[in-house]
């Protein structure tokens, strides 16, 4: 597979209204690149749903259903099953359409989680694409269960006391993975063939499929927006954003970052973490990330292993 | 032949939403409600139901299962009750908007805090704005009926409504009656499988759900206003064919008594049949009094309130709910402003009553009219609300088994 063999067909079209920069934007092309097929989308609220389809005008040329922030996962559990028992029942034509959800991690880590867990449960037909951009950015940079310790947002402020977010994020991908789902990966817009091999397994296996993938964001990470893919390498090279897929409980790491960079070079461009470097560089904070950041990492190798 | 059986209102429901071949059913269990779902989820094992069931984790999850479902041209079915219904709340707001045919069976039961089980209304009268559809049944028989009258309606083409077809927990849900089941032919000819208003299609794509900017949101929300307010007239169609094929007697309120009554009592649910034994009571003694029984609450039938109530001096509205801190429940405030702009307007009185299970008896009622024959006599109201069945100063109270 190459770039240049991808469908070039898209079915989020320009004209949307997302930042420049925006890692979601970008991220959602790379996966409906991965589509062989168009599909039907049901969009969580957040800045995506909002910033593309202000009445009277869409930026989609798909089926795409909103209806509230924290029941995506339920929402796209309908549409599966109506549509199945339609064809069932032979009301209309038989279709192997790819259902995808898509939804931020306030819609999937926190307000979303019960909905997610449910269809997960359930065993619903869909993919569920989960883009972190790690606050809540469509209300304007509030943290949320996926704002990495120490991050800035305007509800974990840094302050002469407290250094930005008090606590580490959720691993959502544990979360996930303990429903025992057919598949979940994590990906990252800087590999696209990374990501576009992902989506096409996600979307070819019978039952739900989870995708989590770090969407830059400009706006709320404090950064400069040309520097949108530079920022998620250097995530996926400091290893602070592991890429890898959990396949029917098989872990593998589909990145190996053999040669670590150290994940000051991850904080370092970002406003949000600007408080660990001036006016005054925090070498203990700095180091307690590094550590957890190692520790993921040989949890993660120890996954793979072991199974 | 239509076939006798003894079934509670909860299985009547559940009956007749088998009968009604549903394609998608969301299932959540809350008491009193749990019963409807139940025994769908038995149809279902026992195949004897060509749908597909979603065990939702959540009430809430379980309407934005039917949203889904509905898009796609599924006729949808969920039952809920009480603290169900107030988690769903935000999206009884999407099914509506989305103009989606959804029915949704309610067992009316009292909302925490204290935790109460039992029955009132402060549930469905707590979404009385989401837009849905709301009729109210006094009895198992009506409940069974209803539901298939439920999809008919809110599948017309002019209306595209969700309905909650609502019935009092345990006093119909769990008590066990006689009723009469329709035959399966004649329940397919009433009501056609269900065609999709916009399908969803990947060659014909739509976007559902969109941003409404101010410059549009009003233009759509009064869309939605008038299609509820139009949807009366295609209930009383929908009761009126149903009335003549199965033989029989549905109005958007019915009347009792009431040719000649000074005094009415206007219920909704259950109470009708305590209420008509309290009036023919109350008439063996010379008082002049009727009943209204109130079966469509939205859309609040305006005109037909004003032209059943023009002719009395003084109105009780026994409702089933309490609106706090203002001037007693949602139906007599609601029944006030109906008959606000009447020329010759009597007086209202709420009576906000059954509160959490609370028994409302014959005794309550005699009371009641006392109250109102006072009221039509003097000429004047001397308060807003009086509340029904419970211990206290200001309210009325009949001691029963040791309550």
């Amino acid at each position: 597979m190459s770039l240049k063999s991808l469908p070039t067909k898209q079915y989020l079209t320009p004209g949307h209204r997302m930042c420049s920069g925006c890692g979601a934007a970008t991220t959602l092309r790379q996966v409906f690149t991965a589509l062989e097929k168009p599909p039907i989308i049901v969009n969580a609220t957040n800045c995506v749903e909002v910033a593309t389809t202000p009445y009277p005008y869409t930026a989609w040329s798909v089926p795409w259903i909103h209806t509230a922030f924290e029941c995506t996962a339920a929402t796209a559990s309908g549409v599966e099953t109506g549509l199945k028992v339609l064809q069932r029942k032979g009301r209309i034509p038989k279709t192997d359409t790819p259902l995808i959800a898509i939804a931020g991690d306030g819609g999937t880590y926190d307000i979303g989680l019960q909905a997610l867990s449910g269809a997960l449960e359930r065993g619903h037909n869909f993919t569920y694409i989960c883009y972190t951009n790690e606050a809540y950015m469509n209300t304007g940079i509030q943290q949320s269960g996926a704002t990495p310790k120490f991050g800035w947002t305007t509800t974990s402020p840094t302050g002469k006391v407290v250094p930005g977010k008090v606590r580490f994020q959720k691993d959502i991908m544990k979360i996930v993975v303990a429903h025992d789902i057919p598949y979940a990966a994590t990906a990252n817009p800087a590999y696209p063939l990374d990501l576009v091999k992902k989506v096409r397994k996600a979307v070819a296996v019978e039952g739900p499929s989870f995708i989590v993938i770090l969407a830059t964001c400009p706006r709320g990470w404090r950064t400069e927006s040309e520097l949108t893919i530079e920022i998620a390498r250097e995530a996926v090279l400091t290893r602070y954003w592991p890429l890898y897929e959990v396949e029917n409980g098989k872990y593998k790491i589909t990145k190996d970052i053999v040669k670590k960079r150290p994940v000051e070079e991850y904080l370092k461009y970002q406003g949000k973490f600007r408080h660990l470097f001036k006016p005054k560089r925090q070498d203990a904070l700095i180091q307690e990330l590094q550590d957890y950041v190692d520790k993921k990492w040989e949890e993660l190798v120890k996954l793979e292993n072991l199974t | 032949m239509a076939k006798l059986v003894a079934l509670t209102g909860n299985e009547a429901l559940a009956h007749a939403v088998k009968q009604c071949r549903p394609d998608v059913i969301a299932m959540y269990p809350i008491t009193p409600q749990t019963q409807i779902v139940e025994e769908l989820a038995q149809f279902y094992a026992d195949g004897e139901i060509d749908a597909e069931l979603i065990a939702a984790e959540s009430e809430h999850s379980a309407m934005a299962a039917c949203i889904g479902a509905s898009l796609t041209g599924a006729r949808v079915f969920t039952a809920s009750a009480s603290q169900g219904i107030a988690l769903m709340f935000e999206m009884l707001f999407v099914a509506s908007s989305f103009r989606l045919p959804i029915v949704m069976g309610v067992s009316n039961r009292a909302l925490n805090s204290p935790l109460n089980i039992w029955n009132d209304m402060s549930d469905t009268m707590g979404v009385r704005d989401s837009g849905w559809i709301q009729i109210y049944n006094q009895n198992a028989q009506e409940s069974y009926h209803t539901i298939v009258q439920a999809f008919r309606i809110a599948e017309d083409k002019d209306a595209l409504l969700p309905v909650m077809s609502c019935h009092d927990g345990f006093v119909i849900s769990h008590a066990t009656e006689g009723l009469e089941l329709l035959d399966q032919e004649d329940i397919d000819d009433f009501l056609p499988p269900r065609e999709a208003h916009i399908p969803i299609d990947v060659n014909n794509p739509v976007t559902v759900g969109c941003v409404g900017v101010p410059e549009y949101y009003p233009e759509i929300k009064v869309q939605q206003e008038v299609a509820t307010q139009n949807s009366l007239k295609i209930i009383k169609k929908i009761f009126s064919d149903f009335n003549k094929r199965f033989d029989t007697n549905y109005e958007i309120i019915s009347s009792y008594k009431m040719e000649d009554a000074e005094v009415a009592l206007l219920t909704i649910g259950s109470l009708a049949g305590t209420a008509q034994d309290a009036v023919n009571k109350l008439r063996k003694e010379g008082k002049k009094i009727g009943l209204l029984k109130l079966r469509v609450f939205r859309p609040f039938p305006i005109k037909e309130l004003q032209e059943s109530l023009k002719n009395v001096k003084a109105i009780g509205v026994i409702d089933r709910n309490i609106s706090f801190g203002s001037m007693g429940g949602a139906l007599s405030m609601e029944v006030r402003s109906a008959l606000y702009e009447l020329k010759n307007r009597p007086h209202i009185m709420g009576f906000p009553t059954g509160l959490g299970g609370r028994d409302t008896r014959i005794e309550h009622f005699e009371k009641v009219s006392e109250i109102l024959l006072k009221v039509a006599q003097k000429d004047k109201v001397e308060e807003n609300y009086k509340v029904v069945g419970c211990r206290g100063p200001g309210c009325i109270n009949v001691t029963y088994d040791g309550v």
